[in-house]
């Protein structure tokens, strides 16, 4: 479970406002993060992962706290038990597919990376460099290297906004998959109502107010 | 070939050789530390690292005199802890050159740093690589680049430079001589074949360096589009 009870500071095109959240996200959810542009959404996920300081608050992934800004606790990124999967996917131009994969393992599991391989079918462009392959396929590869971390909590920013609907459509399939597949907490950004409706357990609405609700 | 020729090439070889690589080594961890830094004294060191791009060399030659003298603290670290004298020594003017040479390096591996999206550093922590591992295996590779024109810079301005070296080395041939100065001291003479000689030698290098450094942005920028 993760327990969130920050406040931070926000900037928008509308001017500065303040970020209030208290909530507790249960384990093993598909969660969908909704809300107007610039309310916040996307500084949760960054909260939660480590890459943005709430002003105050306690952050608690799978009862360990990750940061309490009373006891001046906070843990870095690398030592948080999650993935995160930027909007732009950010593969590194530097490494093949496979390279890109197995870097997010500390020891290299072989079996565990050809299974992701297959899942994802990246098979046949395994040694190929990023600046070769198609959204859909950068956007494949990007998910199998978060989950190559073996994280028990998955963090998509955005997943399907660069992508056109018959792409979409593979990879909300795949998204599905593999949240069931590797029982994972998956909490995703998004606005597209359609796949909210089909694919979440339950929908965190941020907004004034934030609020946690079955779908 | 009379042999001070070829003592005075290789000399400036070695000396624009060392010079690069130890700011290559200084240079990473610099420019680093510039590129990321959200101190308010990054600009201080920024300033002070550019300094010698504007200033006379002989400004720098000068104070690095002053300082290398054993009269005063450094000149005399050195001579009590290692017996090695700065002023007039291959070590003085490799340790000025490398003063003289850090905004040609720093500068490019700054610009470097600067053009990776920050999502590179932060997707690479959130995969649980350490800032050491993120430097060497994401940061440096995409930056190679920005390493091989501050390389090449770095290269062409010390086989070029004159002032500091001159006011730190002097003239002793085998030593401290190397050919930017040998060309000044054999027009003194006019012995002008031999400065040809050493002038023909120091424009090839320069420009196929600087062919080199625009033939990398180009492809770069090629590459970039795509």
């Amino acid at each position: 479970m993760i327990y969130i009870n920050v406040e931070r500071k926000i900037f928008t095109s509308d001017g500065n406002r303040k970020l209030s959240l208290n909530i507790r996200i249960p384990d093993k959810g598909l969660i969908f993060l909704i809300g107007k542009s610039g309310v916040g959404k996307t500084t949760i996920l960054r909260m939660i992962a480590g890459l943005l300081k709430p002003d105050r608050g306690i952050i608690r992934i799978n009862d360990i706290t990750v940061f309490d800004s009373f006891n001046k606790i906070n843990i870095s990124p690398q030592k948080r038990n999650i993935s995160f999967m930027f909007q732009d996917y950010v593969l590194f131009p530097n490494m093949t597919v496979e390279e890109n994969i197995f870097f997010a393992q500390k020891k290299k599991d072989i079996k565990f990376i050809n299974q992701l391989m297959k899942i994802f079918e990246l098979e046949s462009f395994r040694n190929q460099k990023p600046e070769n392959l198609s959204g859909g396929q950068k956007q494949r590869v990007a998910l199998a290297r978060s989950l190559a971390k073996k994280s028990t909590i998955l963090l998509l920013d955005e997943p399907f906004s660069a992508l056109d609907e018959v792409i979409k459509k593979t990879i909300r399939k795949l998204i599905l998959k593999i949240h069931h597949m590797f029982d994972v907490t998956t909490l995703i950004v998004s606005h597209d109502k359609k796949e909210i409706k089909q694919m979440s357990d339950y929908i965190l609405y941020i907004g004034d107010y934030c609020e946690i609700v079955k779908n | 070939m009379d042999t001070d020729f070829v003592s005075t090439l290789l000399l400036t070889g070695k000396l624009a050789f060392m010079t690069t690589l130890c700011l290559l080594i200084i240079g990473m961890w610099v420019s680093y530390v510039l590129a990321y830094s959200k101190s308010r004294l990054k600009i201080f060191f920024e300033a002070l690292i550019c300094m010698p791009v504007v200033l006379p060399p002989t400004v720098i030659g000068y104070y690095l005199l002053v300082a290398f003298s054993p009269h005063n603290a450094l000149g005399k670290f050195f001579k009590n802890l290692f017996d090695m004298r700065l002023a007039f020594s291959f070590f003085g003017i490799l340790v000025a050159s490398i003063i003289a040479g850090f905004p040609f390096m720093v500068q490019s591996l700054q610009n470097g740093f600067h053009s990776l999206p920050i999502s590179y550093r932060e997707t690479a922590y959130t995969l649980g690589k350490s800032k050491m591992v993120t430097f060497f295996k994401v940061l440096l590779p995409n930056i190679k680049p920005y390493i091989i024109t501050g390389v090449a810079l770095t290269f062409a301005h010390c086989i070029g430079e004159f002032g500091i070296v001159l006011m730190i080395g002097g003239n002793i041939p085998g030593e401290t001589r190397i050919a930017s100065i040998a060309i000044y001291d054999e027009v003194q003479i006019c012995n002008y074949s031999v400065a040809n000689r050493y002038s023909l030698i120091l424009f090839f290098i320069s420009f196929i360096l600087l062919i080199l450094i625009y033939s990398i942005n180009k492809n770069f920028t090629i590459g970039s589009k795509v």
